[in-house]
């Protein structure tokens, strides 16, 4: 109900939203708890494990009880969430309605339903574990439910960089805020709720003489002026990490209707110098039977819902607490005409100076009743028990530091008698100081007072002074505080949101789950979304109690980040689709595309698997006819993927010497040489071709596939390895398009666009020259992966798509045309080229057939390692080709092989294949493959398993290469 | 987690590719014999503590040598591999 001339949102607009379908309204500024509670509203929501009726618990980000579905989206707190016009929010985990819920049967099902039932009960029989048992505990337990589909709503990620990152907009924040604006530190002051302010919007007490909202109002006006300082309302800093490194969650959208141009929420990373921690305090409820019923809440959260949004959850409260605290809540209920039905304070010292409502010490809440919504509690005290009619219940077990970003780097909180709390261990976080309640400092003079030394401290070492400031007068009351007991009785719950009994958390300890951690998994206490941020004390003191030790030797478990629930869409906002990964063109793609060729991803490149003709209704067809194309007339293919990188420098050739395995300083200038480089440990890194363009410039090429890895690698060489060599190197993929032109009509082709002597005695196999192509300044290499006469053009990379279709044209007329990944394969496995597919990381140059290329006259990059005599060993697995002995026998890239009678088991296992093909020049499968001691074994036939497709295959061991072995066709 | 970069300054360490440790600026001769051999590409410490680290920082192309506290994560600074290596 709304409390007469209360709340700061008094005379705002009224905002219609509804609730399970029932229309209500509430005033701008509301959120969704406030306007329940304005409405009347007590029940929302049922319990996660036993059904049980639930309501509003807290006023914030800790809540554990109030988790609605707001447009779609499940387990949103309504305690955070504000209400906007025509807003629709639902009730989760009751079927068929939440007033009457079927499985609210769970609930009386408790006494069989505690802590490790599913781990004792559900074991046996096996089978019925995937089948009967977790489908039955999925549909029962849980919360929301997700729709199923993908989630269309914009996202966004940031970065932010500043001095000082204040955490929370409290007393003890603004102060900080004020204090390093002024200083002019570049600020960001974070604060997760909506309006800024903290507990300065929940309090009565004046700060400065004047209500606390209005000192809070005048601050937040001076920093808003401030150039120097961005303020980030609706923004929860989640989590910590090194190097002064913040994740923090913006609400940005999520506060009114969907809009397709918002994004929801923004995921901050934040890099601050400094940062003062001033999150606050969350307070603790405490534990007696029935103790969840809706109108049971917090009392500074009443407290809250009082002065911020002037509503109560009826016109009856009780207050019961073992604080000072507690008290405050009572005169404020009283003060604005409320009826205080008893404040109950469990200490019999406890002393309240004429109050106007009963005043109870030394008594204890021992029960509750009402079916959807508190009706009355009993009360045991002197004087024997009694039963109290409210509709509220406010509770306070002591107010608990906010520790958890102090935690995320691995400090552990320390333990302090005075606040019966863990307060942050002194220097958890490097550049991180700790103030206000966040510190246990809990009235608001001391806040204020905190937050300007904390301010003070990171201000000195950012070398910035404090200018001289006044602290406001503001309350200094005490706040003492009992120890948590737990007296008689069952339904005790200390983890509302996981329905965490004191009971179970006694049964952890009895079955010998003792340690916390231990415990916390047991139980569940602490693991839903929530995160236990109200339940980790209580139970640490149930534990403590049943082990009969102090609170403060069971310890804490681990806080770590998020602090807040962060949706996977703002942790990886614009990496759907096809923005999961940046996308890399060819200048050739749009010509492609347009051609209908079928893109692949080849790493962040796209390419053309193959170009269809009308008529072909499969990739084969098409595939075959591109082979014989090349192998008959004349392809071209982009191959501007593959990595180019210019060399140069006097000592150009002898760092290639020692970059790859063979010599490169013997290249004669106008020449290209095939090139094997070597990892340190002696393993084949990558292939490729170099040229000599000059004396001291060389440019090489890589494959598609370790093009950046080739990069970094030479990069190391150059500084770390051989900082004595005078080379430069850059990557040049980029600026230039390079086009293979293959096939008997290459020359043909080419001579057409190129203005050059291309014939052999100008431009022999394996020959390089500057060329001008259609007046552009281009290069021309004689070089094949295909086995036949074929060139590759490169052009800088503008003149690519213009070059690309003039080529494609001039191939057309000579009965060519384009060809793609898929047919490059098969011309490269038929000619025994071998790619990543063979040189996977574990095959040595041995084992490929070119260990005569490892120069022995000089020292290169992995030459130690590679003459180990292991790796030199005749019974190694070598590089074969495979042929089916049967013309249509299949092979299968990844089958074993075995002897031709060998059982197909790991010990008769002789090697594997690498690549296989249909090929149409031989109509017959090939493959490319290991086998042992396989180049002694040519003409043998051996047995392929596939043992995943069921494929056997008998098969000629062959050389590697099957079409012209001599090369005829690629020099002539 | 931050790495400066002595060319380009602070980053943040998705920028970089680390490489492990810097055995790799102690190279031994072509000759050096397997044992030595053996221990530079396949023997590596693993201090709880500081512990000097090959990071390559990958929009502009450094190798840097960057100590670094396995335990605290704290980075004491960084210079260019190829001063560290000369
Ligand atoms: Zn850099």
């Amino acid at each position: 109900m709304r409390v007469a001339n209360k709340g700061l949102t008094q005379g705002a607009r009224v905002i219609p939203f509804t609730f399970d379908g029932r229309g209500y309204s509430g005033l701008e500024g509301d959120t969704l708890a406030s306007a329940l509670l304005g409405e009347g509203v007590r029940l929302v929501g049922r319990s996660f494990k036993y059904h049980r009726p639930r309501g509003v618990l807290s006023a914030g980000s800790e809540e554990p009880n109030a988790l609605v579905t707001v447009e779609g989206v499940p387990n949103t707190r309504a305690t955070v969430q504000e209400i906007w016009d025509g807003m629709a929010a639902r009730s989760q985990n009751a079927w068929p309605r939440l007033e009457l819920d079927a499985l609210g049967v769970n609930d009386l099902l408790a006494p069989f339903l505690g802590a490790g039932f599913y781990y004792k009960t559900f074991m046996w029989p096996r089978p019925f574990w995937e089948r009967v048992y977790e489908p039955f505990i999925r549909r029962a337990a849980g919360l929301g439910h997700l729709s199923g589909k993908a989630d269309g709503a914009p996202f966004e990620k940031a970065w932010a960089f500043c001095d000082l990152l204040v955490i929370g907009a409290g007393p003890a924040g603004l102060m900080a805020a004020l204090a390093a604006g002024r200083a002019g530190a570049d600020v960001i002051l974070a604060d997760e709720g909506s309006r800024m302010g903290g507990r300065l919007l929940a309090e009565t007490d004046p700060v400065d003489g004047r209500a606390p909202h209005l000192w809070a109002e005048s601050v937040l006006a001076e920093l808003a002026a401030m150039p120097n300082v961005r303020l980030m309302p609706r923004t929860a800093v989640t989590g910590v990490y090194d190097g002064g490194t913040y994740g923090a969650l913006e609400r940005v959208g999520l506060h009114g209707r969907a809009r397709a141009d918002l994004p929801q929420e923004c995921f901050w990373r934040i890099v601050a110098r400094r940062a003062v921690l001033a999150a606050g305090a969350i307070e603790r409820p405490l534990a007696f039977p029935d103790n969840d019923r809706p109108g049971i809440m917090l009392a500074g959260a009443v407290r809250a819902y009082l002065n911020r949004w002037g509503v109560v959850a009826g016109p009856r409260v009780a207050v019961y607490g073992n604080n000072d605290d507690a008290h405050r809540t009572a005169r404020d209920l009283a003060q604005a005409g409320l009826k205080v039905a008893a404040l109950i304070d469990m200490r019999g010292e406890a002393r309240v100076e004429g109050a106007a409502y009963p005043v109870l010490t030394g008594a204890r809440v021992t029960g509750t009743s009402g079916r959807l919504g508190l009706r009355s509690i009993r009360v045991d005290g002197l004087g024997g028990p009694r039963e109290l009619e409210v509709d509220c219940l406010a509770v306070s077990g002591g107010w608990t530091p906010s520790v958890h970003l102090t935690c995320h780097l691995g400090a552990k909180p320390v333990w302090d008698d005075r606040l019966q709390a863990f307060r942050p261990r002194d220097g958890a976080v490097p550049g991180m100081v700790v103030a206000g309640s966040a510190a246990g400092r809990l009235t608001t003079a001391a806040c204020l007072a905190d937050g300007l030394r904390a301010a003070a401290e990171v201000l000195g070492d950012l070398g910035r002074t404090v200018p001289p400031m006044e602290l406001p007068a503001a309350e200094d009351a005490p706040h003492a505080v009992a120890p948590f007991t737990v007296g008689e009785g069952s339904r005790q719950f200390v983890d509302f949101q996981n329905d965490v009994t004191v009971k179970d958390i006694r049964l952890s300890a009895q079955e010998g789950f003792q340690s916390v951690e231990h415990m916390k998994r047991y139980t569940t206490l602490g693991m839903a979304t929530d995160q236990g941020k109200t339940a980790n004390l209580p139970a640490m003191a149930v534990l403590a109690e049943a082990l009969g030790s102090p609170v403060a030797a069971t310890g804490t478990t681990t806080f770590r980040p998020p602090f807040v629930p962060v949706p996977i869409a703002a942790l990886g906002a614009g990496g759907q689709g096809a923005g999961f990964a940046p996308q890399r063109f060819t200048t050739s793609h749009e010509a492609s595309v347009q051609r209908g060729a079928a893109m692949t991803e080849a790493g962040l490149w796209y390419r053309p698997s193959y170009f269809p003709r009308p008529g072909e209704a499969t990739w084969r067809q098409a595939c075959d006819r591109e082979v014989d194309m090349v192998r008959h007339a004349v392809g071209v293919c982009d191959v501007s993927t593959l990595g180019k990188i210019d060399i140069q420098g006097p000592d150009a050739a002898a760092f290639l010497d020692f970059v790859y395995a063979n010599t490169f300083s013997t290249l004669p200038r106008g020449k290209v040489r095939y090139g094997l480089m070597l990892r340190e440990d002696g393993f084949v890194m990558d292939d490729g071709t170099t040229a000599r363009l000059g004396d001291r410039h060389y440019l090489m090429t890589t494959t598609t596939a370790a093009a950046a890895q080739v990069m970094r690698h030479l990069d190391f060489v150059a500084q770390v390895l051989r900082p004595d060599l005078d080379v430069q190197v850059l990557s040049v993929t980029e600026q230039w398009a390079q086009f293979s032109v293959a096939g008997p009509w290459s020359r043909e082709l080419l001579q057409s666009v190129v203005d050059a002597d291309l014939s052999d005695a100008a431009l022999p196999y394996m020959g390089c020259a500057e060329v001008e192509v259609m007046g552009v300044r281009g290069r021309v290499f004689r070089i094949s992966f295909s086995g036949e006469r074929a060139f590759e053009v490169a052009v800088p990379a503008r003149h690519g798509a213009a070059l690309w279709r003039l080529l494609v044209a001039q191939a057309e007329s000579l009965g060519g045309g384009p060809y793609g990944l898929e047919a490059l394969n098969v011309l490269r496995i038929e000619k025994g080229f071998i790619t990543h597919a063979e040189i996977h990381g574990r095959t040595t140059a041995f084992d490929i057939g070119m260990e005569r290329m490892v120069s022995k006259a000089k020292d290169c990059v992995g030459w130690a390692a590679s003459r180990r005599p292991g790796l030199l060993e005749e019974d190694r697995e070598q590089l074969v080709g495979l042929r089916p002995v049967a013309r249509s026998g299949q092979l299968t890239a990844g089958a074993h092989l075995y002897g031709r009678d060998a059982a197909a088991t790991r010990v008769n296992g002789q090697g594997y294949v690498t690549s296989v093909c249909w090929s149409p020049s031989f109509d017959t499968s090939l493959g490319l493959g290991f086998l042992k001691g396989g180049r002694a074994r040519h003409g043998e036939v051996v047995r392929l398993v596939d043992a995943m497709r069921s494929v056997e295959t008998l098969c000629e061991v062959t050389d590697p290469v099957f079409l012209d072995p001599e090369g005829g066709r690629m020099r002539g | 987690m931050r790495v400066t970069c002595p060319y380009c300054g602070e980053r943040d360490r998705r920028e970089f590719t680390i490489q492990g440790d810097d055995t790799s600026l102690r190279r031994p001769g072509r000759d050096a014999g397997a044992e030595a051999w053996h221990a530079h590409v396949h023997l590596r410490d693993n201090p709880a503590g500081r512990l000097r680290e090959m990071w390559y920082h990958d929009p502009c192309g450094a190798w840097i040598v960057v100590e670094r506290d396995t335990v605290t994560h704290a980075v004491h600074g960084s210079v260019p591999a190829r001063e560290a290596a000369r």
